[in-house]
């Protein structure tokens, strides 16, 4: 039975900071990062980290796909909110799927991706049903660090299995190496980053080849054949020396998304392998190797069924949401490098009662609401008597999913009084199509959005509020324009 | 066939401290403050008090929980005390607690007190709290002005007002408040204000800035019932007498179900129904001396004057422009300055308001007092928000109208 790739999705962040901005703010004290002030890199924004982008590339990338049918979600990151509550659970969470399933995170390595989707790509071929695999990083970095200018946020993710592939996997290759080119210790929030000149010479230009090489010849295919080539590091030229020694073709090296959105940390080779795909065409052969304490290879053959997927946005289709953010001050704030005056109005205690989340957690993670079976009024949240005025049955409400329904604004406002990591905190009240309404936050309300009364607004799963004292976080969906984000596009 | 409160209670005396930035008073202070105007007015001992209820909204920033400090900032002989909390109709359910209890018979003289001290969080606006450990969970980050602001949005959509209408008939609200504020002693703000000024004010909540927004204050008000025979018994002639009290709560309609289009109040217009039958009112626009309403924020005030049917839906803009809710207008609406300008003490309000129309009644309304003798006063508060609030409407008037 052949395993792949059954369907793959995408998400970038919307807000894309000018790394000209950046440079700019350190030029008294680097001058020399103006070298790496060109284009624009993906940021979070304050209410999204590595799981909730996890979320939105899942969604992406099982569209229409039977949910009840996934067998294991797994997660990959170097940036996980949580260090001891697995990931993977609150993104299977909140994709509401069953609880029979198996969860697991991988980390500790900018290889964690790859090797994530390997043993996924393994554990499918073993018979079990699809997989969801996600990557996902919103990497720190410290202010005035070329990582800075150089990274972005960002994940992708596949579904894994046998069956209908889209892209049939050919070959996979590791090579376990204990080239330390970086480290993140214990409790550190940032890397510790050794000479770029070593971890080309020493690092990408002797590992990753044999990688390569290793993977081409399992799968009998010819370096010349491949079309497609994804390698995820910044550094300018180093996937094109790869592939020059190692004979790929040069028009077979991928974009690795400098210009318009940075690297993703462990999710950048799955994010350019998703990119790939969404490009590709019937027959085309991507090879995707990434660097981190060695190289894992991966070699894919597209299939014609590519053809047959439904329509998604992907990477690109996430990479045209955008507007450009120019004030690098934001970029401070939210990632907590500046001491920020967030005034009294700010102390108010988020903590979460772990019991009261875990018997609401339907409601607040997958956002089920109800649906009354005796008038099919369908409310949120769901309770146990009927909200419909000429009804209010008791007990009749069955589960109702919302997250993926589309919903209208009714009312909404622009807050600058209530306390909002960034101001003003915009809600309202959107109404859903077939039934249900909430008072909603919104998210993702750039300066070019100009609301209005009528409007169609989609839900994203994000950070409600951070619990600092605890370390804790809690999640919520909230509303964001369903349309493009910018006028004019 | 129960037949409603009508002249069943008039109020024997009533007091109201001085609203404002009260640094130097606690909620004590302020209760003594009504209290003894509240005493003297009805020309009573402590001792002919058989019950009390304490209004207050937002205890944990002052007196704690229960009845208790009431009890114990007045000294009351371990009769009953009740305190009561419905968000911003909570004065109102105080007034109610000691209405009904006269009213049933079960006591003679009661007593209500409404007291908030918000002055004591280190910032302006009410209090940043929680909303519960559930609602938490999914609940907009939402203030009181953002909620509230909706209704514009919802309104401008539904009746085709552009905003700049809005935002002018909104300013004309706040000025005309900011001038009945001036004439009025206890009033928080009494700085008069103009049309532009509110219109280049800084943004609180779209389209709702600084001066559409009413005061935070500390403050308490007091009232002492009876019935109508006990008072004459007293010596009180002229009686102002309870017409109507009614309350109503969102059911989640308005948050939950889609047949609410965010523009209007659905609970004040089921109050204003019953109260209005209650208190064989017909023809609110001609019959309804004044007004005073919860302009918690000068949108609340112009939807309201709809919900309450004297302004036809989707007029309200006219009138407010037109003059018709100004001091020396048709029918005024905040002659004492409104929660916008008098000060908006949560547990307060409600009493607040009935102050007013007694001393209006009374003729003891000072440099504000209406000309025009009035005849029936109608007060509302609005608690919580928009889409889920509790509403209390009163009548009082002079007995026998």
């Amino acid at each position: 039975m052949e395993v792949g790739i059954l369907a793959y999705g995408g998400y970038i962040p919307q807000s894309r900071l000018q790394r000209s901005e950046i440079a700019k703010a350190h030029s008294w004290f680097n001058p020399g990062l103006k070298g790496l002030a060109k284009g624009e890199r993906a940021m979070a924004n304050w209410d999204e980290d590595s799981v909730t982008m996890a979320v939105e590339a899942a969604r992406d990338c099982l569209a229409d796909f039977d949910r009840d049918q996934v067998s294991a979600v797994y997660m990959a990151s170097t940036s996980f909110p949580f260090v001891d509550r697995q990931n993977a659970g609150i993104v299977a969470d909140a994709l509401n799927l069953s609880s029979s399933l198996q969860t697991m995170d991988f980390a500790s390595s900018q290889r964690a991706g790859s090797a994530g989707l390997s043993v996924a790509l393994q554990v499918a071929k073993g018979g079990s049903g699809p997989i969801l695999f996600t990557a996902s990083e919103k990497r720190k970095t410290k202010a005035a660090s070329p990582l800075e200018l150089t990274s972005g946020d960002g994940a992708a993710a596949f579904l894994v299995g046998t069956g209908k592939v889209v892209a049939r996997l050919l070959s996979a290759h590791t090579e376990a190496v204990d080239f330390v080119d970086h480290f993140r210790g214990e409790n550190e929030d940032f890397d510790y980053s050794w000479e770029e000149r070593w971890i080309r010479d020493e690092g990408y230009l002797k590992i990753v080849p044999d990688a390569i090489n290793a993977a081409l010849a399992d799968a009998s295919v010819k370096a010349e054949d491949i079309t497609t080539f994804c390698f995820p590091v910044a550094a300018r030229g180093v996937a094109g020396a790869i592939a020059k020694k190692t004979g790929l073709p040069e028009s077979a090296v991928a974009d690795n998304l400098q210009a318009n959105c940075g690297e993703t940390g462990t999710a950048h080779s799955m994010v350019m392998l998703a990119q790939a795909l969404q490009n590709s065409a019937p027959g085309d052969k991507i090879l995707v190797a990434s660097f981190g304490q060695g190289s894992d290879a991966l070699l894919f053959e597209v299939t014609d069924e590519i053809k047959s997927l439904s329509p998604r946005r992907g990477i690109s289709g996430y990479l045209a949401r955008r507007y450009a953010e120019t004030n690098y001050n934001k970029f401070l704030a939210f990632h907590e490098l500046v001491n920020m005056e967030r005034g009294i109005r700010a102390e108010t205690d988020k903590k979460t009662g772990l019991t009261t989340l875990y018997r609401n957690k339907g409601m607040a993670q997958a956002m089920v609401g109800g649906q009354c079976s005796q008038c099919g009024t369908a409310q949120f949240p769901k309770s146990n008597m009927c909200v419909n005025e000429n009804c209010g049955a008791i007990g009749t409400q069955e589960d109702y999913p919302f997250a993926d329904r589309v919903s209208k604004v009714n009312s909404f406002t622009a807050d600058r009084l209530t306390y909002s990591p960034d101001p003003p905190a915009y809600y309202g009240m959107v109404q859903f199509e077939e039934g249900g309404r909430l008072m909603s936050d919104f998210t993702d309300i750039s300066p070019e959005t100009e609301i209005e009364v009528g409007m169609p607004m989609r839900m994203m799963f994000r950070i409600k509020d951070y619990d600092n004292k605890r370390g804790f976080r809690r999640y919520f969906w909230k509303a964001t324009p369903a349309g493009a984000s910018s006028k004019g596009e | 066939m129960a037949s409603g409160i009508k002249d069943k209670v008039a109020i024997l005396g009533m007091g109201c401290s001085r609203f404002g930035e009260r640094w130097n008073d606690n909620a004590e202070d302020l209760m003594i403050e009504a209290y003894v105007e509240a005493l003297a007015d009805a020309g009573i001992e402590k001792s002919q008090i058989e019950a009390a209820w304490l209004a207050t909204a937002i205890e944990e920033e002052h007196v704690g929980k229960s009845a208790v400090p009431l009890s114990m900032a007045l000294r009351l002989p371990n009769i009953p005390v009740t305190r009561v909390e419905n968000y911003c109709a909570s004065g109102s359910e105080a007034f109610r607690g000691a209405v009904y209890a006269v009213a049933s018979g079960a006591c003679d003289i009661a007593l209500a007190l409404g007291v908030e001290k918000l002055k004591d969080t280190g910032y302006g606006g009410l209090p940043q709290r929680n909303r519960g450990s559930v609602n938490d969970m999914f609940w907009a980050n939402a203030s009181a002005p953002g909620s509230f602001a909706q209704l514009a949005s919802a309104y401008s959509a539904k009746h085709g007002v552009s905003k700049d209408d809005m935002k002018r008939a909104m300013a004309h609200i706040s000025v005309k408040s900011h001038d009945n504020g001036s004439k009025n002693p206890k009033a928080h703000l009494r700085n008069k204000i103009n049309e532009d000024k509110v219109m280049n004010a800084p943004m609180i909540a779209e389209p709702l800035g600084l001066f559409d927004c009413c005061g935070v204050s500390d403050g308490s008000a007091c009232a002492i019932v009876t019935t109508p025979e006990i008072a004459k018994s007293l010596g009180k002639t002229d009686l102002i007498t309870v017409k109507a009290l009614q309350l109503s709560a969102s059911n989640g309609r308005e948050a939950q179900h889609n047949s609410w289009d965010g523009s209007h109040f659905v609970t004040t217009r089921a109050a204003a129904n019953r109260a209005y039958k209650e208190a064989g009112i017909t023809k609110p626009r001609e019959q309804i001396s004044m007004f005073e309403v919860h302009d918690c924020f000068s949108i609340t005030e112009l939807v309201t004057m709809e919900d309450l049917y004297i302004s036809d839906e989707g007029r309200a803009v006219n009138d407010v422009m037109d003059g018709f809710y100004d001091a020396d207008g048709k029918v005024p609406c905040q002659i004492d300055g409104g929660l916008k300008c008098f000060g908006h003490p949560i547990g307060a309000s409600g009493l607040r308001m009935i102050y007013e129309m007694y001393l209006q009644m009374q003729g003891r309304a000072g440099d504000r007092q209406r000309k025009e003798e009035p005849v029936f006063g109608m007060t509302h508060n609005l608690g919580g928000f928009p889409h889920q609030n509790v509403c209390s409407i009163a009548i009082v008037g002079k007995e026998g109208a």
